[in-house]
């Protein structure tokens, strides 16, 4: 798009000649350079500002013993061998490694959610709006309102389990079950948005695949199996990698509904943790080598789900 | 997403989908009913039965989401004691209105609800503009490198923001601007990576022959912007806005790090503190009514915009 009229003959010219339309080209569209220079100025300043410059100065901040206000000591890998000792740092990774339970749960309810929806059920516009509701309601807003229905006496919780004759535990106190509950909770607030993306690829499958398929004689788990689950697989796929990325960086749910990083340290998570190294303990240069190796995680996990969804025919374009 | 737009068959359908939800804009009440999403329905046959229990089931589960917001309204509204009573109160006995003179008067929501509405209006709009501006260089104008460009904007996308937390706030602090609004604002208004992937995407449909005829007029490519694309791509644009906003008003993690004074802090950290503050006050029915206050904006707005919302979300899982 960007080369003008030479397009298709250019592999016949020599090399000077190629320069010299270059030239050409680049005085022809002096003034469009320009502006679209320009149009791209701001996120590109941003970029190198926000993230370039904030990226290098946290890998030389991530060497170095700093409180964040006075001077930087130079420390080597002190940071990265006292993060492989740090119990603290291991039980955080592994609690937010835990809370990813949640993510094929929640996708498989709401794919569930979204074959219902497909068909020709009354009302169906009145259940997606309730349930898409806690998806745009505010993280702290939920976190706080969980955070009282886990109220092991008088929450909302434990009540509706006692309806069906189970005592609940005292779950935000309680090691075992604080956990599963933030899970729950994660689960019903992004149910919505899963449900969304699936009800829309469901209902852009072709209706040809299922009519050939039941005259073929497919059962239903047949079609699903052959037909749905293969058609929808992108979204799979998309939920899978930005539930990854989101999860990774739980913060605000952890720290309203525990404040000091759960019982026995069972809620904290990596970003929690970060957070509380950085900005409560001002141990800012190790709080940036965690920081970094958070990134750098997301980042390996990330490459190695593209990589395995190559077949796919994923493209930018 | 492939990429024919030359073919004319695919620019009109891009000129047809994007004259249709414009439509919507001028007429903004949900129409419930003939949601795009639902224009296709079903199997060719459906048992009544399966339906029906279906429904069944679909309502147990729209109790289960509805409840804990619906008691979260209703827990605002009773006495201090009566939040504490067994069973359950689901209807308050008596009403207590008075919760929410008391969270307008006596707590810092309203200062929240300034700060939040000043960062987020602030960021969006001027960023819309900004990511805009890029996306359209990107998709339709000459500049050697630009692809290159585009991929060094996405690599954004692939860093969390809490690597970049701790420099940015030091940052920050040596210009001064800790306890100001200025930390939420300034790193994100510079336009939005997520915003410039879609609009990209969605002026591939617009057909390159319309900015060169329009430049063939003479028209300068600011005019070109402001009277050709940006109305083309308004759509996309307010669904993108719409979703930014959200996330800006929702967010929680740099509004904590940066505010300190009460009267600086956003509606989010606003209600965070006042669960601290008045739990150990046992006062739940005045933190129950905060939440209930940060909720209801994002509300009001969703269900104005439901049909675009839900549109661009179902967009955002077919671009990829």
């Amino acid at each position: 798009m960007e080369t003008s009229a030479p397009t298709a003959e250019t592999s016949v010219w020599s090399k000077e000649d190629r320069k010299a339309s270059r030239k050409a080209n680049a005085k022809l569209h002096r003034k469009e350079y320009g502006w679209a220079a320009a149009f791209m100025a701001a996120p590109v300043i941003g970029w190198v500002v926000f993230l370039l410059f904030p990226m290098a100065f946290s890998i030389y901040a991530s060497f170095t013993n700093w409180n964040g206000i006075g001077n930087m000591t130079f420390i080597g890998l002190d940071n990265y061998t006292r993060l492989l000792q740090d119990q603290y740092f291991w039980k955080a990774l592994y609690n937010t490694v835990f809370y990813m339970i949640g993510i094929p749960i929640g996708l498989a309810l709401s794919l569930l959610l979204a074959l219902a929806l497909s068909r020709k059920i009354r009302g169906r516009t009145f259940f997606r709006t309730v349930y898409y509701i806690p998806v745009i309601s505010s993280l702290a807003a939920i976190a706080i309102l969980w955070q009282w229905a886990y109220n092991g006496d008088f929450g909302l919780v434990n009540q509706a389990l006692a309806l069906v004759g189970i005592e609940g535990p005292n779950w935000l106190a309680d090691p075992v079950w604080a956990k599963p509950a933030i899970i729950i909770m994660t689960v019903w607030k992004g149910l919505g948005y899963s449900m969304l993306l699936y009800l829309a690829a469901v209902q852009a499958v072709p209706r040809s695949l299922y009519e050939a398929a039941a005259l073929d004689g497919a059962n239903g788990w047949k079609r699903f199996t052959k037909i749905t689950w293969p058609m929808v697989r992108p979204v799979t796929f998309f939920l899978v990698v930005t539930n990854i990325i989101g999860g990774s960086m739980i913060f605000t749910e952890i720290n309203i509904m525990t404040s000091t990083g759960g019982p026995s340290f069972s809620t904290a998570s990596l970003v929690w943790y970060v957070w509380n190294q950085a900005f409560r303990n001002l141990s800012m240069g190790y709080a940036t080598a965690m920081a970094l190796v958070l990134g750098i995680l997301v980042l390996i996990v990330t490459a190695i789900q593209f990589r395995m969804n190559a077949k796919n025919d994923f493209s930018i374009d | 997403m492939s990429l024919n737009s030359n073919t004319a068959t695919a620019a009109s359908g891009a000129l047809a989908n994007a004259g249709e939800p414009d439509r919507i804009d001028d007429n903004p009440a949900p129409k419930l009913k003939r949601s795009g999403l639902f224009k296709k329905s079903g199997a060719t046959q459906e048992s009544p039965l399966v339906n029906m229990v279906l429904t069944v089931v679909l309502s147990l589960g729209a109790i289960v989401m509805a409840a804990p917001l619906v008691w979260m309204v209703s827990t605002s509204l009773k006495t201090k004691d009566a939040v504490y009573s067994l069973p359950p109160q689901w209807i308050p006995d008596p009403w207590m209105w008075d919760t929410y003179a008391r969270v307008f008067d006596d707590t810092y929501v309203l200062s929240g609800i300034k700060n939040s509405l000043i960062v987020a209006v602030t960021v969006t709009v001027v960023g819309t503009v900004f990511s805009s501006l890029a996306a359209f260089a990107l998709a339709k104008m000459r500049l050697p490198g630009k692809n290159a460009i585009f991929i060094m904007l996405l690599s954004g996308m692939m860093v969390p923001f809490p690597t970049l937390m701790i420099p940015q706030f030091v940052l920050f602090s040596k210009l001064g601007w800790v306890d100001t609004l200025l930390p939420l604002i300034v790193p994100v208004i510079l336009g939005n990576v997520i915003m410039i992937f879609f609009l990209r995407q969605y002026l591939h449909n617009v057909p390159d022959s319309l900015v060169e005829a329009a430049k063939i007029d003479g028209a300068s490519y600011w005019k070109i912007f402001w009277t050709m694309i940006f109305p083309l791509i308004r759509p996309a644009v307010a669904a993108q806005f719409i979703l930014w906003f959200m996330a800006v008003w929702n967010d929680y993690l740099a509004p904590i790090i940066y505010l300190n004074s009460p009267e600086k802090q956003t509606l989010q950290v606003v209600i965070a503190n006042m669960n601290v503050q008045y739990a150990t006050q046992r006062d739940y029915p005045l933190i129950m009514g905060a939440s209930v206050v940060s909720v209801i904006p994002i509300l009001i707005v969703f269900l104005i915009f439901q049909r675009q919302i839900i549109e661009s979300i179902a967009l955002t899982g077919s671009k990829t």
